[in-house]
């Protein structure tokens, strides 16, 4: 095994993208809570004299509240499309109800006698509200913010699914690739401006009541100091630009490989697989590092350009077992290989379509196709035992995942237990070593480059061919980790570069050679 | 000075005042007596408009306070509250500054006038710097004070200002503000259900129940003509002490004696001291005294003195 990198050293290495990634995700953090601050603590005041109005509007942001975070980024694709705006639009509604609420509760808090005796003194309602209440609800409103802060670092992560960066492309990243120096690297400084900004802001809080008016005044310019660490990347019209998953960013036979092999230097940015297609159709990206049986490549009429230097080593599926539990119940085993060789990379484009696009279930799309085939039988309900099923997050796992799981409740007596939904492939294979699932299905592509981590030389020795792959991840995984792959499922879902079918036929680029010649005559 | 004509205040279903009208005359210190509910607070914050009446009005020297801007009124006119109601975010010094900052006086002007209201209300200079939060009930209450007389306003509103305190403490700051010439120089308007205090402080004092002025006038005419049964039923309790506070040696003068034989050895006392007074130093020492009034002077001792109040009671 190659020698591990230790976390310093990938820092080290990592340093000019890890300061760029810190820098994207406190302007990411402060500009919402800027725009926050500036909706929020208004809106908080309005509230506070509009007894009526007050329960709308903290109901409203509190709803918003509940809305999990990756949802709520969902929702601003179709509205914002990709990039810092919708990152900064969803962050802003995070931070809007601590905002809104601690001014609201902040200024309810000031003594009634106080603001009697400044009516009483001859104050004007401006200068009760500047020179009272503000002052006297500043802790309990800066507490609001504080906590705003925080969630703010944390959900800013998320932003680097669609394209906004932040330290969550390091994140994501890593688990895609099992890398977990890459987690860390992401994770540990997301961890530390979370404290770091915490610590400041509750020093600002314990400021005398002396301090309390300069602080006043000066907490907007400091916040708009950090908020102009962002410099919203431009998107520059009549040029190509890229989207890759965190996990294409990472790996050789991703965009190391094409840097490397095909030269393409192209603008990219980070995004999610879940969001990518759609960016690509509505025209806010070009190419994409897809799925090449992918059912949304069909529904938003992508193609996939030719991989004509190899660079994408096969990715033939085939269900990952334990081999203790094979041991236990044998059945088992020739029950996950009556699906080899049913499914080719159409069917599974097909099967994928309806999911993916059509929104029927998996469990529909799974019943069907086994009924089509003749291979659904009636749930047994026996209680020999249980096997636990694994998946990764995207569509075609969950379609395996319930073919699988009613091919097993209908030919044997045991019962399955599914935990679907795995983030990537590091939770997936960690969850399969500690015990935790029995079985999930993993690409040999995968199993090679992001588990193995097979070297150059490896690689070239397999010539990325279809049975050498898989014999070789099938020889190591039983050595090295008491796993067996059972039978290939027969379709092929390597990485593909996908633009739309129009551009592809317009710029008259169909392979990734293509690609490189055109970026390079048109970019410089 | 102040002219209330007819004004009530409806808060939704409830009548808090209901059609009073009354006269505080200039220097006059009036006083708004009454218990919890009678209406007396909403009166008072009628006159600085802090509440605006459902009906009726209010002149300050026969100007419609209605006309006038609610700001500019407010800062013409001292305020003092139960519980001080002091910023606390302020210092002593800038709390007493408020109005006069409000003015736009300038730095200097303003300095000497926050040391020579500390030093008036006894506040001691190392307070200047304080915030009210340091400070004890008592002190508070006297920076409140100093802040309603900080831009020297002629007419000043207090709305239960003692009642906040301690019996030792609130006697302690109530004499200090008896004491202080601001006390006898400005029209007062003084909310209070406390009947001592109310006797001690006020040249008039306008009974209030259920949002009705019930009787007006000096502490004497309400003890010895009440108006009605209420008025006389409200000070039962304290009734005697009452009479002896509100009753001076000038108003029973003609019912003392007048055999004065020997004066040299003897201890004057003016005539403007009430019996109660008077009796504090025959507890303390019981010889006769002298009092002088128009240039006649008598002698009084323990007995002339109750025979003479018993007689002026009787007569009235």
């Amino acid at each position: 095994m190659e020698e591990q990198q230790s976390l310093l050293e990938f820092m080290l290495q990592q340093r000019g993208k890890l300061l760029d990634q810190t820098i994207a995700h406190i302007g990411l953090t402060f500009t919402s809570l800027l725009i926050a601050v500036v909706i929020g603590l208004p809106l908080g005041i309005f509230i506070a004299r509009r007894k009526k109005a007050a329960t709308v509007v903290l109901n409203i942001a509190g709803i918003l509240q509940t809305i999990p975070s990756i949802a709520l980024l969902g929702f601003m694709i179709p509205l914002l499309g990709i990039g810092p705006l919708p990152a900064i639009t969803a962050l802003f509604l995070y931070a809007l109800l601590p905002i809104i609420r601690n001014t609201y509760t902040g200024i309810n808090e000031v003594d009634a006698n106080v603001l009697e005796a400044a009516a009483a003194m001859g104050f004007s309602k401006w200068q009760i509200l500047t020179k009272v209440e503000l002052p006297l609800a500043f802790p309990v409103i800066l507490a609001g913010i504080r906590t705003a802060t925080v969630i703010n670092v944390g959900v800013a992560t998320l932003a680097a699914y669609i394209a906004a960066g932040g330290l969550g492309e390091f994140i994501f990243g890593g688990i895609s690739l099992n890398n977990t120096n890459m987690i860390l690297a992401g994770a540990i400084p997301a961890a530390l401006l979370a404290i770091l900004f915490d610590f400041l802001l509750s020093r600002v809080q314990k400021i005398n009541l002396k301090k309390i008016r300069v602080a006043v005044a000066l907490m907007p310019f400091i916040i708009l100091l950090l908020s102009s660490f962002y410099a919203i990347p431009s998107f520059e019209k009549n040029k190509l630009l890229a989207g890759f998953t965190p996990e294409f960013m990472g790996r050789e036979d991703g965009y190391l490989g094409l840097k490397s092999v095909y030269k393409l230097n192209i603008r990219n940015v980070v995004i999610s697989d879940a969001v990518m297609y759609k960016a690509a159709y509505e025209k806010k990206l070009d190419i994409i590092s897809g799925y090449s049986t992918a059912g949304r490549l069909k529904a938003f009429d992508l193609v996939t350009l030719y991989d004509d230097k190899k660079i994408f080593p096969p990715y033939y599926a085939a269900p990952l077992i334990r081999n203790d539990v094979l041991q236990k119940y044998p059945e088992v085993k020739d029950v996950l290989n009556m699906l080899s060789g049913k499914i080719n990379d159409s069917i599974m484009t097909e099967l994928n379509y309806k999911v993916d696009y059509l929104k029927q279930s998996p469990e529909t799309v799974a019943k069907d196709f086994l009924t089509k085939n003749n291979l659904y039988r009636q749930p047994r309900n026996g209680n020999k035992g249980t096997i636990r099923f694994g998946s990764k997050i995207f569509g075609e796992q969950y379609i395996l995942i319930n073919m699988y799981s009613m091919l097993i409740e209908g030919y044997t007596d045991l019962k399955v237990d599914t935990k679907t939904g795995l983030g990537g492939t590091k939770i997936c294979f960690d969850a399969m070593t500690n015990d935790q699932i029995d079985m999930y299905p993993e690409y040999t592509g995968t199993g090679l480059l992001a588990i193995l981590n097979a070297s150059a030389k490896t690689l070239d020795h397999l010539k990325q061919n279809e049975d050498s792959v898989y014999n070789y991840v099938s020889d190591q995984f039983k050595k090295k980790y008491k796993l067996t792959w059972l039978k290939p499922i027969g379709y092929n879902n390597a990485y593909a570069l996908m633009m739309r079918r129009q551009q592809s036929n317009e710029l008259n680029v169909h392979s990734i050679t293509d690609l490189t010649n055109y970026v390079n005559e048109n970019q410089k | 000075m102040i002219e209330a004509r007819n004004i009530s205040k409806k808060f939704k279903q409830q009548t808090a005042v209901d059609a009073i009208s009354f006269t505080v005359n200039e220097s006059e210190n009036f006083v708004l007596l009454g218990t919890s509910g009678c209406g007396k607070t909403t009166t008072l914050k009628m006159i600085n408009r802090l509440i605006e009446p459902t009906d009726g009005e209010i002149f300050i020297n026969q100007k419609n306070i209605r006309d006038e801007n609610a700001e500019t009124l407010r800062r013409s006119i001292g305020y003092a509250l139960q519980n001080t109601g002091l910023f606390p975010h302020y210092t002593v010094a800038e709390n007493i500054a408020v109005v006069p900052k409000l003015f736009k006086w300038s730095k200097e002007k303003i300095r000497s006038r926050v040391e020579e209201l500390m030093s008036k209300l006894h506040l001691s200079k190392e307070y200047y710097n304080t915030y009210p939060n340091e400070l004890s009930g008592g002190q508070q209450q006297r920076v409140g004070l100093a802040r309603a007389l900080a831009a020297d306003a002629a007419i000043l509103l207090m709305d239960e200002p003692f009642g906040a305190l301690d019996p030792i403490t609130r006697t302690h700051v109530r004499n200090d503000f008896k004491n202080l010439e601001e006390f006898k120089k400005k029209t007062i308007v003084l909310v209070t259900h406390d009947v001592q205090e109310a006797f001690d402080l006020a040249d008039r004092i306008c009974l209030m129940d259920k949002g009705k002025i019930i009787q007006v006038g000096t502490p004497a005419t309400l003890l010895f003509k009440p108006a009605n049964e209420f008025v006389q039923q409200f000070f039962n309790e304290q009734r005697l002490q009452l009479e002896y506070k509100s009753v001076t040696l000038k108003m029973i003068w003609n019912f003392l004696n007048d055999g004065v034989d020997d004066k040299s050895l003897l201890k004057e006392i003016t005539s403007g001291k009430n019996i109660w007074q008077v009796l504090e130093n025959f507890s303390l020492n019981d010889e006769a005294m002298l009092v002088r009034n128009n240039g006649v002077t008598k002698k009084i001792n323990y007995a002339s003195l109750m025979k003479a109040f018993n007689d002026y009671k009787r007569a009235n």
